[in-house]
């Protein structure tokens, strides 16, 4: 089976060709055919994922790089030490997001083709999406840094397109998703400055920009003293093998390599450092890059605006799969990250206050979508801080649940929202009276769904709980691990962040159950509110069977990883199978074993926050439209409410104290500085006055005879082509410059004199 | 005298067809403009034929051919050009630029169609012959010869204040390069040469010693006449006027060929002539370099006119340009002479962009527009290719550019750490800049009346994009093609800068 190595190239090429089909002739294929061709092409994808996947379970595992057929050159400069290849890898964790994303795709991809069903570009958008495939696909299978960064700025640029999918609508709404899709891409590259950082430190540090070189194998030098850890299932070829020492290491060994010698300083031009500080630099400058794409603070503020994407949108690229970039990069670069004490203090903290932060603002909005997209926050915070306590396995473990339950949620907010549109439009029609300020996302207009939209209910409420992290759905098991490991690196490492993010995610949990629940009552339970609400109907098929494809794994996908020590699961299932199967590739891949306190402290919180919330919401839920939150009319949670709704205020210090200087900056910078000084004042006035003075000065006396004739005839000689200019064209401007011209040059000529004299040898 | 090298051909073909258009009588407008494209599209096979003729592995001049052009006895001035791989992809890009930039004239110059295209043809002319001389004298006579037809360009077809753009463009350069003239001439007079591989021999040699003051002073000279040419920070308030009132045509020119002669001057002369003076003056030329890199895109970002904003990018990314040349590494020099390629590609193609914009709604105010993308969906996706090449997307040609200028200056041995950091910055102000312009023009509502009829690309319009989208591509995605043909001759001169410089410091 190495042959389908060879495949893997394909994984990017099947979706370029499906959009370049649909590019071209998508406006003859009609939707059905566009619909084929798209989903069709993300299928083929997942196929051969499917294809590498048993290819890498035959061969024991083994990562292999395979080299782009015909074009592998990409950037090479010799002279400089410079080789950058078109290079794949495939390796346990490469196949892991590409199963994750072509088979979430799919289903997307699908649901897209009834969501979308009669949008006037409806070719556009799946030609986007297919793009979208194919960056993040380049992305998870780089084998160096540059390539992964295509990726990553190639699904940021589908990201920009797809938020501002609807730039043409009405009413000021397409205006304001336009600069939602900017406001993406802006913040975006101000992680993307810290990752060009990190990789041009990272190629002076190693000479190379390779995760690994082909034939080269992670080291794996600390599984002797995590023996005791060691998983059951135990292959035969893998990782204790040596690597090939000869030659170039890839980046990752040879920092192995590096950190085991120890005292090296690198050298980089100008200044040196020493290796552990370089990766502690490296390693924060690639956190500001995660920050960005993974929307952590201090750059989460893209995250929600981006919901103004059509919701197929919001599901692939703002929760399942463009957003788990950052957290990929770090697991990827976890060598990086398990060398830097501080990096790795930092990323915890960061994870673990962004989840929290995330939680609590959600709490807050009104608009379904948002809610979610605060959710996702919050949940990449949970995968953020795992790699900050250096639980690499489980924040990819949360990485792969999160996409299935979080996808799921979204799509299934796109069916409610397809249902209160399609019941406005009964109204609407219907007689009623029609009021522009309904919208179909506001949850305040919502209510009782649960009997119009049974279907939709039921895959809601599975998502919801698998989020919660209620057992047995899938986010119990990879968010207990996340717990567990924080908690393990406080007390069997002594890390103050271990703690730090133990308490604050164990909080971000119990805001996750609530907020969620909140959502359930006040969508689906209760009343309906509004006429819209009333007549809403159940979505069509094709984007109900996705739904339900969805719910069955966010149920299921859990037992991928089940905890080492879990009764009968365990047994049958398996133990720490896909941290087993992770080890190959990411070197400090650990699994904890289960914990039934913990976890049962976890379930149960997390059920006292759904009970709560069914408290406040489910008994006393708005009844009329226009009716505020009941955490907004109790005065002791009323406060707190008003900053949640307000988002922290944070977007408006960013406008307030980033954003606005740097425009009015920008203004008096190009009005006054540059244009009005530098161009009127210095050039027009200073510079062109005081040559005019100073030819006139030079003319008159000229005229008066105060020098000698030669000269005299000089200056009736420029006269006289100055009246002629005059006379060509028209305005003082030229004049003055056909003045100063002739008199440089004449004084020039002066000064050249005598060196024309000498080269002539007189 | 040699046999005539293929250089020569390369360069006496516009030469043939501005002949032709003046001395042929009874030309229609018709004709005149398509014997000028097929004048110009002969000349770009023939430059592709220097490709094929090309080898990478030299360092020195290829496919050189001399005579003696003037003898005074004690200095002879030669008629002398060759080319190597500094300067055979701006040879490449002035020949392909230009068959673009007459396309695009095609239906938009309506008036004195001969004078325009005879002008152009000398344009090309003039541009090949400051890429492929490697003598002083001759030199200095193209870069001078470049001046008179953009000057007549831009005063004649250009915008409403094109009198003073122009006059203001040629006086900025004729000042600059009058100290250059001066430089040349006393380092004719000295090395009793003005072939540029002569003198280089003999400073290397030590037959001829300049002292590390009279090597600063040159720099200087020649280095003012480039850093107008360029423009550097604060030297560019020219390029606002010129680009801004020339025809389409025009900027493009300018922007794509013209200013390039400003970085490609301190390669081939400062560089090599005066590696002292070079690493002496790094930092401070650096600063001026990443001040233009952050002030260019900031002042870009303040514009109300889309082609004023596209002409005060060019100072950023010019800026990135510089940088990597002062780097004086291999990868900081190649990665500033391909991006000086990528900018002529992408800026040019912006310009061209601005300029059918501009033959459709006659105004350039970006307020004027909003949702163009819905009326001009292939203009309006051709542009976000464009835009996003200029922004550096990586996979197009922008990123590799300003990538491999920021690893070289990240390693240079002259450059501190921070100028890597600050200029890392015009990757998050590129953003701002170009999306608002974006945004502003072709995303939000189609709110505007005038806006919602407009006719999308025509044919000619087609064939001009489309060749600056497949260079976006290939260089963007294969930029190993595009070095290779450097790597030898950026070598060599990064290896006598700095045994120069070695040489200095030890004595």
């Amino acid at each position: 089976m190495e042959n389908f190595f060879d495949l893997v190239p394909l994984v990017v090429f099947v979706p370029l060709v499906g959009l370049l089909i649909n590019l071209f002739t998508g406006k003859h294929l009609g939707e059905r055919g566009v619909g084929i061709v798209a989903v069709g092409a993300s299928g083929i994808a997942f196929l051969i994922s499917l294809l590498l996947w048993l290819a890498q379970v035959d061969t024991g595992y083994k990562p292999v790089v395979v080299d782009l057929p015909l074009f592998s050159d990409w950037i090479s400069i010799p002279a400089a030490g410079v080789e950058i290849p078109w290079q794949f890898r495939v390796d346990t964790l490469s196949v892991t997001m590409m199963m994750a994303v072509t088979f979430v795709g799919t289903v997307i991809h699908l649901y897209a083709v009834g969501y979308m069903h009669g949008d006037e570009r409806f070719p556009r958008f799946f030609v986007y999406m297919n793009l979208f495939l194919v960056f993040m696909l380049i992305l998870v299978t780089g084998n160096n840094f540059l390539m992964m960064f295509v990726g990553w700025e190639g699904v940021g640029l589908c990201s920009y397109l797809l938020i501002g999918f609807w730039f043409d609508k009405p009413g000021g709404v397409g205006w304001k998703n336009s600069d939602a899709a900017r406001k993406a891409f802006i913040v975006n590259r101000v992680g993307d400055f810290g990752l060009v950082l990190g990789v041009l430190i990272t190629f002076w540090t190693f000479g190379t920009l390779d995760f690994y070189k082909p034939d080269e194998l992670p080291m794996a030098a600390h599984h002797a003293a995590e023996a005791a850890e060691e998983p059951v299932f135990a292959p035969e070829i893998p990782h204790e093998a040596e690597p090939h020492i000869e030659g170039p290491m890839g980046v990752f060994n040879q920092a192995e390599v590096w950190l085991e010698e120890g005292g090296h300083d690198v050298n980089f031009g100008m200044f040196s450092l020493s290796f552990e500080s370089t990766i502690t630099v490296i390693t924060l400058l690639f956190l500001l890059g995660a920050t960005g794409k993974s929307a952590q603070i201090p750059l989460f503020v893209w995250l929600p605006d981006a919901m103004a994407g059509p919701t197929p949108v919001s599901a692939l690229i703002h929760a399942a799969t463009m957003v788990t970039a950052g957290v990929y990069m770090m697991v990827r670069s976890n060598v990086f990250y398990h060398a830097s004490d501080a990096a790795s203090f930092v990323v915890a903290l960061i994870g673990a206050t962004t989840a929290i932060v995330a939680g609590f603002i959600a709490v807050g909005q009104w608009d379904i979508k948002r809610v979610l997209a605060y959710s996702t926050i919050s949940q990449l915070g949970f995968m953020v801080a795992a790699v900050g306590v250096g639980a690499y396995a489980a924040a990819m473990f949360h990485l792969v649940t999160h996409a299935f339950f979080k996808a799921l949620l979204f799509l299934g907010s796109g069916s409610v929202i397809h249902g209160m549109e399609h019941g406005h439009h009964h109204v609407a029609h219907g007689g009623h009276d029609h009021d522009d300020e309904f919208d179909p996302q506001d949850m305040r207009y919502m209510g009782g769904l649960r009997h119009k939209m049974p279907r939709t209910y039921w895959t809601y409420l599975f998502g919801t709980l698998a989020l919660a992290g209620i057992i047995p759905f899938a986010g119990f098991w990879s968010k207990d691990e996340i717990l567990l490991d924080a908690l393990k690196a406080g007390v069997d490492d002594a890390r103050l962040e271990g703690y730090l993010a133990f308490v604050l995610l164990v909080m971000a949990a119990a805001f996750t159950a609530f907020y969620m629940w909140r959502q359930m009552a006040l969508v689906f339970y209760g009343k309906p509110r509004h006429a819209a609400a009333e007549h809403a109907e159940e979505s069509s098929n094709l984007m109900v069977y996705p739904l339900i494809v969805l719910a069955f794994f966010s149920l299921v996908i859990g037992v991928i990883n089940v905890p080492s020590g879990f009764p009968i699961l365990g047994a049958i299932f398996g133990e720490h199978e896909f941290t087993s199967w992770l080890e190959h590739a990411v070197t400090y891949a650990h699994a904890a074993s289960f914990n039934v306190l913990l976890a049962s402290f976890a379930v149960v919180l997390a059920l006292v926050a759904i009970y709560v919330a069914r408290a406040i919401y489910n008994d006393r839920a708005l009844e009329t439209l226009g009716q505020q939150d009941p955490l907004e009319l109790d005065e002791r949670t009323e406060g707190l409410f008003a900053v949640a709704k307000a988002k922290l205020y944070w977007d408006d210090a960013y406008f307030k104290y980033l954003i606005f200087p740097y425009r009015r900056a920008a203004y008096w910078l190009a009005e006054q500085l540059d244009w009005r000084f530098w161009h009127d004042y210095v050039h027009k006035t200073v510079i062109q006055k005081n040559f005019h003075i100073a030819t006139e000065f030079l003319t008159q006396p000229v005229d008066k005879g105060i020098i000698d004739r030669g000269f005299n005839s000089l200056g009736r000689l420029m006269q006289i082509i100055a009246q002629r200019i005059r006379v060509i064209q028209t305005g003082y401007v030229r004049t003055y410059a056909w003045t100063v011209l002739l008199g440089t040059l004449l004084v020039v000529f002066i000064i050249l004199f005598p060196v024309i004299r000498g080269m002539l040898g007189l | 005298m040699e046999d005539i090298s293929l250089v020569t051909v390369v360069f006496m073909l516009p030469l043939v067809g501005v002949f032709a258009l003046l001395f042929v009588r009874n030309l229609t407008d018709y004709t005149v403009r398509w014997l000028t494209l097929i004048v110009s599209l002969i000349t770009f096979g023939a430059s592709l034929l220097l490709l094929r003729n090309f080898d990478t592995s030299v360092a020195g001049l290829q496919m050189v051919h001399q005579w003696d052009w003037i003898d005074t006895g004690s200095v002879t001035i030669r008629y002398y050009v060759g080319v190597d791989g500094i300067s055979i992809w701006m040879v490449l890009l002035t020949t392909f630029i230009m068959p673009l930039a007459i396309l695009t004239s095609m239906k938009t110059i309506h008036e004195r169609t001969r004078l325009y295209y005879v002008l152009m043809l000398l344009m090309e002319w003039a541009m090949i012959g400051v890429f492929v001389a490697q003598d002083l004298f001759l030199f200095y006579v193209f870069w001078e010869v470049t001046l008179v037809p953009m000057y007549f360009l831009i005063g004649i077809w250009g915008a409403e204040e094109r009198i003073y753009a122009a006059i203001k463009f040629f006086l900025y350069t004729m000042a600059g390069s009058l100290l250059m003239l001066l430089a040349i001439l006393w380092l004719g007079n000295e090395a009793g040469t003005f072939t540029v591989p002569e003198i280089i021999e003999k400073l290397n040699s030590g037959e001829l010693s300049l002292s590390a003051s009279t090597g600063r002073w040159l720099f200087l000279a020649f280095g003012i006449a480039f850093a107008i040419k360029v423009p550097m920070w604060p030297l560019h308030s020219w390029l606002p006027d010129a680009h801004v009132q020339a025809p389409t045509a025009g900027s493009v020119i300018l922007a794509g060929v013209l200013l390039k002669m400003g970085t490609y001057g301190f390669v081939r002369f400062n560089l090599p002539m005066f590696p002292e003076a070079s690493e002496t003056f790094a930092p401070y030329i650096a600063v001026l370099a990443v001040i233009g890199i952050i002030y260019g895109a900031w002042v870009s970002y303040g514009q109300k006119d889309v082609k004023k904003l596209v002409a005060y990018s060019s100072i950023s990314h010019l800026g990135f340009v510089m940088l990597g040349i002062f780097a004086l590494n291999s990868a900081g020099i190649q990665g500033g002479i391909l991006q000086g390629v990528n900018h002529g590609i992408s800026t040019g193609g912006l310009f061209l962009m601005v300029g059918m914009l501009y033959e459709r709604r006659h105004t350039k105010l970006m307020s004027a527009f909003g949702g163009i993308w819905k009326a001009m969906p292939i203009y309006s996706g051709i542009s976000l290719v464009i835009v996003l090449s200029s922004m550096g997307l990586p996979g197009l040609n922008g990123f590799v550019g300003e990538f491999t200028i920021l690893l070289g200056s990240a390693g240079s041995d002259v450059l501190s750490w921070w100028f890597t950091a600050f200029a890392a910055l015009g990757i998050i102000l590129a953003a701002i800049y170009m999306l608002y312009m974006f945004n502003t023009v072709f995303m939000g509502a189609l709110d505007k009346d005038e806006n919602k009829n407009l006719p999308d690309l025509n044919r000619y319009e087609l064939w001009t994009l489309i060749p600056i989208l497949v260079m976006v591509f290939a260089i963007g995605l294969q930029a190993s093609f595009f070095f290779n043909f450097m790597d030898s001759s950026v070598k060599e001169l990064v290896d006598q800068v700095s045994a120069s410089a070695m040489a200095a410091a030890g004595r």
